[in-house]
């Protein structure tokens, strides 16, 4: 009895609404009805995709641009896929970025250069190790004619006297940075920081500090046409030494060692990624086998090593 | 300038010798931008059609808000995406970031308010004379309204035509959710950035040369079709 009059009492209530609706609320309504069924279907099938339940074992590696840019993953990416048979995706992002990568769960692995960084992501609970797995130097470059007069000096020092010059002759000493948040950036702001200064305050607001807010080799062109200095990585350094004038000035220094790691996330924080894979990739990364190609990588091309090998190396 | 001459020699050369990795970028990039032109202008046409004919409250602003969104920073759309279909968003769970999937709909959403927005101006285009004509001459309503669509369709093949190229052509939502994956998420404009990047300025060019060349293969075919029904 009780149904019945409820039925009827809905279809009296469809009634009105459809003589309405007719009117003027058809369309919005419609739209409302589709979005609300598209949520509770994604909502019905959200949860059902982990890892392991893919058919490939797809790992997905967050690299820094620099050991992109170089190419060193189109080297090393086939030998892993091989050896492990699994699909590599290297996926190319600033230091910065991959760590936001890694914080959402995105990704299975980091290669990132950026030690601060790195070991505040491992204690937050996002990270589980850190393995260095290649190094190399920051170089600091400049014009060939040297404005700012640093050849010789140590890097803080350098630092130092580029501040002083550009103060006092503003238009021929300048300084680009990265801006970008990267690795690379993260370590001029720590030799600043090391020379005494206070980068948000006394650095960025000077007028002889430019920020060019993008990956290094538009960094270096800038810095070039500025006839400024800027720090790189030797990689991309590299690449584009036939395009731009600016040379190396202070090289192989402690202040510019520039460690390459790998970072594998913590299982607990991401039950739902396939980190056993990833940590099969990582321990791959750091074998004998793929340790000598990373000697070896870019002495046929540039006559001289892009990276040392970084694993076992003791570096405090 | 010998830049420049160097990258059209060197897309002549990649297209002659049939460079494998370079074919595969250009048939992804083609592919998922058919693909995301195709379903989005299965939905937008005839949603365009509802918003023309059907009147409702709140229409005016709709349409509004909807050119507003014709510039919409591409950047922009990826960064929703990726929000939304990151392992931590809503839809994480689908684990479709960083897949051609995502990226098809990425730009999907992307060129949606330029399918809608052009799809209303062309149906508005139409003779306001020929609805009623149609009705007078003993059409249903329906199949007025299918006759002024058939009436605008070389507007909305334009429409399709633009939308198309925004798809193909963009690089922030593509790059931001798809990853850049080397022989899985890569496509032209990705490539392009990248290579720039890492100093390959020819190699860029002659990528750019190609998607062009895409481009315009596209533009002819549709504009063949076009002159063979007038």
């Amino acid at each position: 009895m009780r149904l019945s009059a409820l039925f009827h009492s809905l279809c009296v209530i469809l009634n009105n609404m459809r003589i309405r609706l007719n009117k003027y609320l058809t369309v919005p309504v419609g739209f409302a009805l589709l979005i609300m069924s598209m949520l509770l279907w994604v909502g019905s099938v959200n949860h059902i995709n982990n890892d392991t339940a893919l058919s490939t074992r797809r790992i997905r590696l967050a690299t820094t641009t620099s050991l992109y840019d170089s190419g060193l993953w189109e080297i090393l990416e086939p030998i892993i896929e091989k050896e492990l048979k699994i699909e590599l995706d290297i996926i190319y992002a600033g230091t910065g970025q991959a760590l936001e990568y890694g914080r959402r769960g995105d990704v299975h692995l980091l290669a990132t250069h950026d030690r601060v960084e790195e070991e505040k992501f491992i204690q937050e609970g996002y990270g589980a190790r850190r393995t260095p797995f290649a190094y190399n130097y920051f170089l600091l470059i400049g014009p060939d004619e040297d404005s700012a007069g640093i050849k010789g000096l140590k890097v803080v020092e350098a630092f130092k006297r580029i501040y002083t010059q550009g103060q006092i002759n503003p238009e021929s000493v300048r300084f680009v940075s990265r801006g970008d948040n990267s690795g690379t950036h993260s370590q001029e702001k720590r030799l600043w920081k090391i020379a005494g200064f206070d980068y948000e305050n006394n650095i960025r607001s000077e007028k002889w500090y430019l920020e060019a807010g993008s990956g290094m080799g538009p960094t270096l062109l800038l810095t070039d046409q500025k006839k400024a200095y800027t720090i790189t990585d030797k990689g991309t350094y590299l690449t584009y030494s036939n395009r731009i004038k600016s040379t190396p000035i202070i090289d192989k220094e402690n202040e510019l060692l520039n460690i390459y790691s790998l970072i594998t996330l913590n299982p607990d924080k991401f039950p739902f990624l396939d980190l056993i894979t990833a940590q099969k990739v990582n321990n791959l990364l750091i074998s004998d086998k793929i340790q000598n190609i990373i000697a070896e990588f870019g002495v046929q091309k540039y006559g001289t090593s892009l990276f040392l090998p970084g694993a076992g190396v003791d570096f405090d | 300038m010998t830049e420049i001459w160097q990258g059209f020699l060197k897309a002549v050369e990649l297209i002659i010798t049939f460079d494998r990795e370079v074919m595969e970028i250009a048939l992804r990039s083609l592919s998922i931008s058919l693909l995301a032109t195709l379903i989005a202008s299965i939905l937008c046409i005839p949603l365009g059609g509802i918003l023309q004919f059907y009147f409702f409250t709140g229409k005016r602003a709709l349409i509004s808000l909807i050119q507003t969104f014709y510039s919409v920073p591409t950047v922009l759309v990826g960064l929703f995406v990726f929000l939304l279909f990151s392992r931590l968003g809503p839809l994480g769970g689908l684990n479709l970031l960083f897949t051609p999937t995502i990226m098809v709909l990425g730009q999907a959403i992307l060129i949606t308010p330029i399918l809608i927005g052009l799809t209303i101006s062309a149906l508005s285009g139409v003779d306001k004379s020929l609805k009623d004509t149609a009705l007078s001459l003993g059409a249903t309503n329906t199949q007025a309204i299918i006759t002024i669509i058939k009436e605008a369709r070389f507007s909305i093949i334009s429409a399709i035509l633009l939308a198309f190229g925004r798809a193909i052509s963009e690089v922030g939502c593509v790059i931001m959710v798809g990853g850049n994956i080397r022989g899985f998420t890569r496509v032209l404009t990705t490539a392009i950035a990248l290579e720039t990047q890492r100093g390959e300025i020819e190699l860029s060019l002659a990528l750019g040369l190609i998607l062009l060349l895409i481009s315009l293969t596209v533009n002819l075919l549709l504009n063949i079709y076009q002159q063979r029904k007038v």
